[in-house]
């Protein structure tokens, strides 16, 4: 059947600059681009391109320019490129449209709307060059109160888990990513003193050597989960949701389920790992509270229990319920965090925005008087460091990035994760295409990438006269708003700029 | 006083900023001394604050009412007095009251009516100190144009619009004679001159004096909402009392870890202690992490039986300590102390963070620096 979906890039070949050295086909996973030895020229077919710009990056003698396609149906705003495309693809294949990565749709990006304060004349700002700046971060639940007699803390806290910037790696699974991109960032969560999180696809056991930066996931197909496993780790996370695909479970397409992949989820080769949308075991929040005990018990009380939440419309209340169901970490995930494959319409559609939901949980804990029992972590759609310390500022305890993490590996967001085919090796099944990453370097660029962001962190920190980072914590009277309606600000519970 | 914030904070700014001058003295073995120096300290110091406020507290001052509680208020008109002496009449027994002594003074304009009241909660009251503390709480908040400057026993505050030293003439307060003394002129940047809005702020014989401002205002006023502290006021001195109160009377903290929870060491420091050491300030910063008071800051802490001197952790606003005998001073500046005490033993500028206190109970100073004071003091 001939399908009617026009190609989504254009391949602008310079012939003058190319030397046919072949790069580009070899680069290519999709094979975009062939050689033609009869006309010694290289040619694309276009239709497989997903504008990674893996070629164009690689080409030697920058002969290769990947544009958006220019072609042109008759305009119209309400039956745009993108629908007509996606409408073509489900008439081709009668399937539900799939996706990578988080909502690209233009939903208000309110960290875009968010200003930062800094200290004039009243209070000295502070250069962290030259003085103490403190990101330290502890993970876990704190007491109301210490009780310290004769100059001795009685009683212990919680476990804690300590995070030497608030920054941790989103959880993205083995099989969703490539060992290579895993194994880069659980060096790279070591190296830099935070964690990384194995998503729902298990641990390699060679991985486990980075169990002290590493988060496991306890999501609804319990993929890989046995008592090492959750002992092995510094934290254990209850995944219910995530928040590019909330109310349905994870799905790893049966290509990227590899000899190697099937181990370690504990599955049959090439079969769909499809997780069940919810847990089966949790049809309310006392069954929560079961689990979360549950794998209290099989860790000892020794390492905190975090569950991880999609934003959703009444997120406030489900945190609430989260906390006194005993977690000690409180994950939410927004309408633009990230995934290796989701149903597109459900992607696109379904969430609330991290900015809302986080500033609303955290008021909600407050006026609960529980904010202190359980941190609060956020993610989804976190692009810079200034996004993070606004996250912080409204509340969050810490963050979780995951395409910021991957970009600076070389992702593109080209949204071609669920394919396996990932030019960039990244979210690739293709063990060969696993090995394009050297991890020595990603794990370098990782570390850049979180040293980069928590200097960005200190100086703003300085900047506002902060030195450490739990006084900017929930401190919303540094932030305001710009071009936010009144209802937008109450929820954020913060100020229009200039006032 | 209804409104409380809309007199402290008519602009509705985050919080009410203060540059100031402070000065502290205390006698070790609690003798009496007039307030008179402790005027000429402020007068040397009288370009640190603008004219907007000043204000003392006087401990020892009310030795022959030493069992009652002794309320210092003023009053915007007749009204406001009148309310407040039939409030105070239904919960308290007043045993003697009158206009608090003051003469006029240039420079300090248009004082609210100044009474004092020595009272002692009806008979059968439990919890007497919690019982004013709420009494003070309801005058400030429902009765219109009155306000508590200070709750406690044998202390009082004086306070006002108008530089510090003349606020101090105004008083009389040379007719006073304590055994601990803290003072406060005020740089307000943001409010208008209200009396109440001066320092010291004061609730049972708790009193704060404070220069700075506190960059975390917005997190720990928000954490000490979730313990039922609500700012009415909105002024960086505020939570400092009220964290103080939470971590000292309802959470039984010594003084000196109540200082390192609001300035904390850092966390390389603590990675340098002892064990045990070690685990208490790990501990204490993880739970009180949201009381850790950033920003430029020095307060001047007093109840009783103690004055604390405490600057932020990196030292950004002026304190030095300094000991004659038996009397211990703090100070935003060491002239203010040599004007009134020339044959000053020792003087020193304490650490960033590392509260120095004066104690009743031992006579004795402690905080860094104290091992050789005792050296000073045994010579």
């Amino acid at each position: 059947m001939k399908s009617y979906v026009l190609p989504e890039f254009w391949v602008d070949r310079d012939d003058y600059r190319c030397i046919r050295c072949g790069v580009c086909v070899n680069q290519c996973s999709y094979d975009t681009h062939y050689y033609d030895p009869e006309d010694d020229v290289v040619r694309a077919r276009e239709e497989r391109c997903t504008g990674c710009q893996r070629c164009a990056v690689f080409c030697p003698t920058n002969a290769l320019t990947i544009r958006t396609h220019p072609y042109e149906y008759r305009p119209n705003a309400n039956w745009r490129k993108e629908n007509i495309r996606d409408l073509n693809r489900q008439a081709d294949t009668g399937g539900v449209v799939l996706t990578g990565m988080g909502n690209d749709k233009p939903l208000r990006i309110y960290w875009d709307h968010l200003v930062l304060n800094a200290s004039q004349v009243t209070n000295p700002s502070i250069d962290p060059l030259r003085e103490p700046m403190e990101l330290d971060t502890f993970l876990g639940a704190k007491p109301d109160q210490v009780d310290v007699t004769c100059g001795r803390v009685q009683g212990s806290l919680p476990p804690q888990i300590h995070l030497s910037t608030p920054i941790m790696f989103s959880a993205m699974s083995y099989g969703a990513v490539s060992y290579q991109a895993q194994l880069s960032m659980m060096r790279a969560a070591g190296e830099y003193g935070t964690l990384a999180n194995t998503g729902e696809g298990g641990w390699r056991r060679e991985l486990r050597v980075y169990g002290a930066s590493t988060i496991v996931q306890v999501a609804s197909g319990r993929f890989g989960v046995d008592r090492s496993y959750l002992n092995e780790a510094a934290m254990v996370e209850i995944k219910i949701g995530q928040g590019a695909k909330p109310g349905i479970g994870g799905h790893l397409p049966g290509e990227k389920v590899t000899p190697p992949v099937a181990e370690t989820r504990m599955i049959p080769v090439g079969t769909d790992a499809l997780s069940p949308a919810p847990q089966h075991d949790i049809y309310s929040i006392e069954d929560l509270s079961m689990l979360i005990y549950a794998l209290k018990e099989a860790t000892h009380y020794e390492k905190p229990v975090a569950v991880k939440i999609s934003a959703v419309h009444n997120a406030a209340a489900i945190a609430s319920g989260i906390v006194r169901a005993g977690a000690d970490v409180v994950v939410l995930d927004g309408i633009r965090g990230g995934t290796g494959a989701a149903p597109k319409i459900i992607r696109d559609n379904v969430g609330i925005p991290i900015e809302l939901a986080l500033a609303a949980v955290d008021q909600r804990l407050r006026e609960e008087g529980i904010r202190s029992r359980a941190s609060v972590v956020v993610a989804g759609g976190f692009r810079n460091s200034g996004d993070v310390i606004k996250a912080i500022a409204l509340g969050a305890d810490a963050v979780y990035i995951g395409t910021p993490a991957l970009v600076a590996i070389g992702c593109t967001v080209c949204q071609k994760c669920y394919t396996g085919k990932c030019p960039w090796g990244i979210t690739a099944a293709d063990p060969r295409l696993g090995k394009r990453i050297n991890p020595d370097i990603a794990t370098q660029r990782l570390v850049n990438l979180l040293r980069g962001w928590s200097f960005e962190i200190k100086e703003m920190l300085g900047g506002m006269g902060i030195n450490a980072i739990e006084s900017l914590r929930g401190n919303r009277l540094h932030l305001r708003g710009v071009g936010l309606a009144e209802w937008e600000l109450e929820v954020l519970g913060v100020k229009g700029a200039g006032r | 006083m209804e409104e409380l914030q809309r007199i402290a904070n008519p602009f509705g700014d985050d919080k009410a900023m203060d540059a100031c001058g402070l000065f502290g003295a205390m006698h070790l073995k609690g003798e009496t001394f007039s307030g008179r120096d402790i005027i000429i300290a402020m007068a040397n110091m009288c370009d640190r604050g603008n004219g907007l406020g000043g204000g003392y507290a006087a401990y020892g001052i009310y030795p022959d009412y030493a069992e009652l509680y002794a309320f210092h208020l003023m009053f915007e008109h007749r009204r406001a007095k009148e309310a407040t002496e039939a409030f105070l009449e239904e919960h308290f027994r007043i045993a003697e009251q009158g206009e608090i002594p003051h003469r006029p003074v240039p420079g300090v304009t248009d004082p609210p009516l100044l009474w004092r009241y020595f009272a002692e909660p009806r008979p059968g009251t439990a919890a007497p100190d919690d019982f004013v503390v709420e009494r003070v709480m309801d005058i400030n908040t429902r009765i219109d144009g009155a306000f508590v400057f200070s709750s406690g026993k044998n202390m009082g505050v004086f306070k006002g619009v108008g530089h510090c030293h003349d606020i101090g003439n105004f008083f009389c307060l040379e007719d006073y004679e304590g055994y601990l003394w803290t003072a406060h002129s005020r740089f307000p940047t943001n409010t208008q001159g209200w009396w109440g809005g001066a320092h010291p702020f004061c609730i049972l014989d708790w009193t704060v004096v404070h220069n700075g401002e506190i960059s975390s205002y917005g997190i720990n006023r928000r954490f000490l909402e979730m313990h039922g502290y609500y700012c009415t006021m909105q002024t960086d001195t505020e939570v400092v009392a009220y964290a103080v109160d939470l971590l000292v009377r309802r959470h039984h903290l010594p003084v000196e870890l109540a200082a390192k929870v609001m300035a904390a060491p850092l966390w390389t420091q603590i990675e340098r202690m002892e064990p045990e050491e070690k685990k208490l300030y790990t501990v204490l910063r993880q739970a009180y992490a949201s009381l850790l008071m950033n920003g430029p800051f020095t307060i001047i802490v007093a109840n009783r039986d103690e004055m604390i001197g405490l600057g932020d952790r990196v030292r950004l606003r002026p304190l030095v300590a300094g000991v004659k005998g038996d009397t211990l001073y703090l100070s935003s500046e060491e002239a203010a102390i040599r004007l009134i005490e020339p044959g000053l033993e020792r003087a020193w500028i304490p650490k960033g963070g590392e509260p120095i206190i004066g104690r009743l109970a031992d006579a004795r100073v402690s905080g860094q620096g104290a091992a050789l004071l005792d050296q000073a003091q045994g010579q």
